[in-house]
């Protein structure tokens, strides 16, 4: 089941045009990689998502029901890129204070703001102010107060930045974690290696427009170029090497990387060595990064001629 | 509504429970205690008894210096100055008052001695003594009857009554409440409004804002913090209200009855006659009761919270403009505090002349009608400020704060989610004429 279908969005500003008729559907308990680069209208799309900007047109259905940002605000929790907490309030307070403006009732918040505490093993902090806690810190009371309300949709906007390894790596537990038990992540973030990582999904925007979308493993499968890696128990001379099947890409020492041919197969390339007499030692296929994915995708979009160039804070 | 009413709460109780609020909650009624007791400790303690010594080497003064509450005079005419100023204090002399053989028409080489100053006002009454006792001998030289002369003098005061009823007036109680409570709503626009735009800063700068919207309103979050400084400034009001009127039904139980009867008596001898003083004081109390005291009470509350919400959304407008750079909200204050600086001068004015058409526009136009109104009410209504005047003022502040209301949303809810981009006022501008 969808938990939220967009189609056709379109935000545009005076001077550009931030989101330009995109369309996705996003499963229930998935975890959906939203890429691009700076200035794409990744923040926009996600305002829109979020109730915070209406868009121009196109639609928005969450959880089966037209979206209705006064009424389905508890359904969500935002964590934008651009956040931060009140520096002067006791962090308590402040989560307290958060929980309720989603909805909750006073009871029901401070049951859930102490069971977070626990978990996160930082009860301790409750009277302490926002700005006498670490940078790192002010992080985790952040992310707890995005999630505490039990969103079905969690979106979070570069969720990573600012925090050290150790930290990063409990939210991204909690991440899976939530996934797990059905809440549905949109991920927005331009660090590639944390959307392989994290991402079954994702999607990438580009000034405006959707490039492309899809799970992560077809996307690879769908970028891939046929080349591989081959270990091999010799270091063979060049007569041993030609073949119709394959061409050389790179060949360092006892390791060869090659680039099959479109109508071979990887058999024919592992008959050949085994012709040859030369011991492959391991074969493996080379995947494109998603990275790779990326900036080949977004040059070659910008390449295409666009007149104004972006505003818009990303 | 349950959600504004959370951020009213909360904007509410931080203000509140900071230490500096109790401290200038408390300080301003201590200082206007002080205000009342301090001219009352000090008319009470000039009340020391001091005895001086008067050497009258010209027999003119003997027994003419009139002793007064504090102030005794003892004549010795025969004492040697030289001797007397080495023993005058073991003698409990105060000082010496020194007056050689003078002549009447040329008087000169009177002295005082004392070890310390004498003060102001010892000194202003003995040269006023002095002074009566050669005027007095110098029309007796001339044939003059002082008491003749006495009973030509002129001293009426004319009585200024206004409107149909012929209420007694006095211009000074109205100037004074007019521009006091003007003033007031002068200070309370700037200082409640820069607090409002601070808040909106603080949000923005810490970037709590986006997280807010995704749960609220952009307007929910701006008016939440305009109620909630609105009524940290009625709390304080009240508090200094409340506080004021005990310290004034409490100073008097603290302050001895004789202690209080001194200090207007010596009040009253200051203006050197009773039955003026009185006169003067029964005026005042006429014209403190002519004042419509109810009427201006509720005019000053519509027009502090008109006022308050006309000006504080525009305060937040720009605070939503506020980057990481605070030099750059100054410059786009200015527009702002402009015409609460010309509204202050306007009423400068208008207690002077509360009829002047420059007193009656600015008492109109909402841009400055808060603080000119207030000046000009206390000289009566409908005297000087005519129903239809006050009715007009009435309707534009409520229009008024409508649309600057409406207009500071649009770009509030713009420029609090624009980061890293310095906005001018154009642009702000525009977003308040651009669709949505």
């Amino acid at each position: 089941m969808n938990l939220l279908e967009v189609k056709h969005l379109k935000k545009y500003y005076a001077t550009h045009k931030a989101v330009d008729d995109i369309s996705f559907d996003i499963r229930q308990g998935s975890i959906f990689g939203l890429l691009g680069p700076n200035g794409a209208g990744k923040t926009t799309l996600l305002r829109m998502i979020t109730g915070i900007f209406y868009p121009d047109e196109g639609s928005i259905r969450l959880n089966g029901h037209p979206f209705d940002p006064q009424r389905d605000t508890p359904l969500i929790g935002y964590m934008p890129e651009e956040r931060g907490l009140y520096k002067k309030m006791k962090v308590g307070e402040q989560t307290l204070y958060l929980a309720r403006l989603k909805g909750l009732s006073e009871k029901e918040a401070t049951a859930k703001i102490k069971k977070w505490f626990d978990k996160f093993d930082i009860n301790s902090w409750w009277n302490k102010r926002v700005d006498e806690l670490s940078k790192g810190m002010q992080q985790k009371v952040q992310f707890i107060s995005t999630i505490m309300h039990d969103p079905k949709l969690l979106i979070l906007d570069e969720p990573f930045s600012g925090l050290d390894p150790i930290n990063s790596n409990l939210i991204k537990q909690e991440i899976f974690n939530l996934a797990r038990q059905g809440t549905t992540i949109i991920f927005s973030t331009h660090r590639m290696e944390q959307v392989e990582e994290i991402c079954d999904h994702i999607m990438l925007v580009n000034k405006g427009h959707k490039i492309l979308d899809g799970s992560v493993k077809q996307i690879k499968q769908d970028f891939k170029q046929g080349l591989f890696r081959i270990g091999l128990g010799v270091t063979p001379n060049a007569a041993q090497m030609a073949t119709y099947h394959f061409t050389i890409v790179s060949m360092h020492e006892n390791t060869v990387t090659v680039k099959m041919n479109e109508d071979s197969t990887t058999n024919d390339i592992l008959l050949h060595f085994i012709h040859q007499r030369i011991p492959v030692t391991y074969f493996e296929e080379i995947l494109p990064s998603i990275n790779e994915v990326f900036i080949t995708q977004v040059q070659q979009t910008e390449q295409a001629p666009v007149a104004t160039a972006a505003q818009q804070p990303a | 509504m349950n959600k504004i009413w959370l951020i009213i709460k909360r904007e509410f109780l931080t203000r509140v429970r900071k230490r500096s609020f109790l401290v200038v909650t408390l300080l301003v009624p201590i200082a206007f205690a002080a205000m009342i007791i301090i001219p009352i400790l000090m008319a009470v303690s000039g009340n020391e008894s001091k005895r001086i010594a008067v050497i009258d080497k010209s027999g003119i003064f003997n027994n003419n210096l009139p002793d007064k509450k504090g102030v005794y005079f003892k004549y010795l005419p025969d004492a040697n100055l030289d001797s007397l100023k080495r023993h005058y204090e073991a003698a409990d002399y105060s000082g010496i008052l020194y007056i050689p053989d003078i002549d009447i028409n040329r008087p000169a080489g009177l002295e005082y001695y004392s070890k310390g100053q004498a003060g102001i006002s010892l000194e202003s009454a003995i040269n006023n003594d002095i002074n009566n006792v050669i005027e007095k001998k110098r029309m007796e030289q001339e044939g003059i009857d002082k008491s003749r002369l006495d009973a030509l003098r002129s001293n009426i005061t004319v009585e200024f009554k206004s409107g149909d009823d012929e209420k007694k007036g006095n211009s000074w109680v109205a100037y004074g409440v007019g521009y006091a409570s003007g003033f007031t709503i002068y200070i309370v626009l700037l200082l409640f409004g820069t607090s409002v735009m601070r808040g909106v800063m603080e949000e923005k700068v810490n970037r709590i804002a986006e997280v807010m919207i995704s749960s609220v309103k952009p307007f929910q979050l701006m008016m939440g913090k305009i109620v909630g400084i609105a009524a940290v400034g009625l709390l304080q009001f009240l508090i200094w209200g409340v506080l004021i009127s005990v310290i004034y039904t409490v100073i008097p139980l603290f302050l001895s009855p004789e202690s209080i009867q001194a200090a207007s008596q010596s009040n009253m001898m200051a203006q050197n006659n009773n039955a003026e003083a009185a006169e003067a004081f029964r005026r005042v109390s006429d014209v403190v009761g002519s004042i419509n005291w109810s009427l201006l009470l509720s005019c000053f509350v519509f027009y502090f919270l008109g006022g308050y919400l006309f000006y504080s959304s525009l305060f937040a407008a720009i605070g939503s403009l506020a980057n990481e750079d605070a030099t750059d909200v100054q410059q786009l204050t200015f527009p702002i505090t402009v015409p609460i600086i010309i509204g202050i001068m306007i009423m400068m004015k208008a207690v002077h002349d509360p009829g002047s058409p420059l007193a009656v526009w600015g008492s109109i136009i909402p841009f400055t009608s808060p603080m000119v109104m207030m000046a000009r009410l206390p000289y009566g209504v409908p005297g000087t400020v005519p129903y239809w005047q006050l009715g007009l003022s009435f309707t534009l502040l409520i229009g008024g704060f409508i649309v600057t209301t409406w207009a500071a949303g649009k770009i509030y809810r713009t420029g609090i989610l624009l980061y890293g981009k310095k906005v001018t006022l154009k642009e702000a501008l525009k977003w308040v004429v651009k669709k949505g």
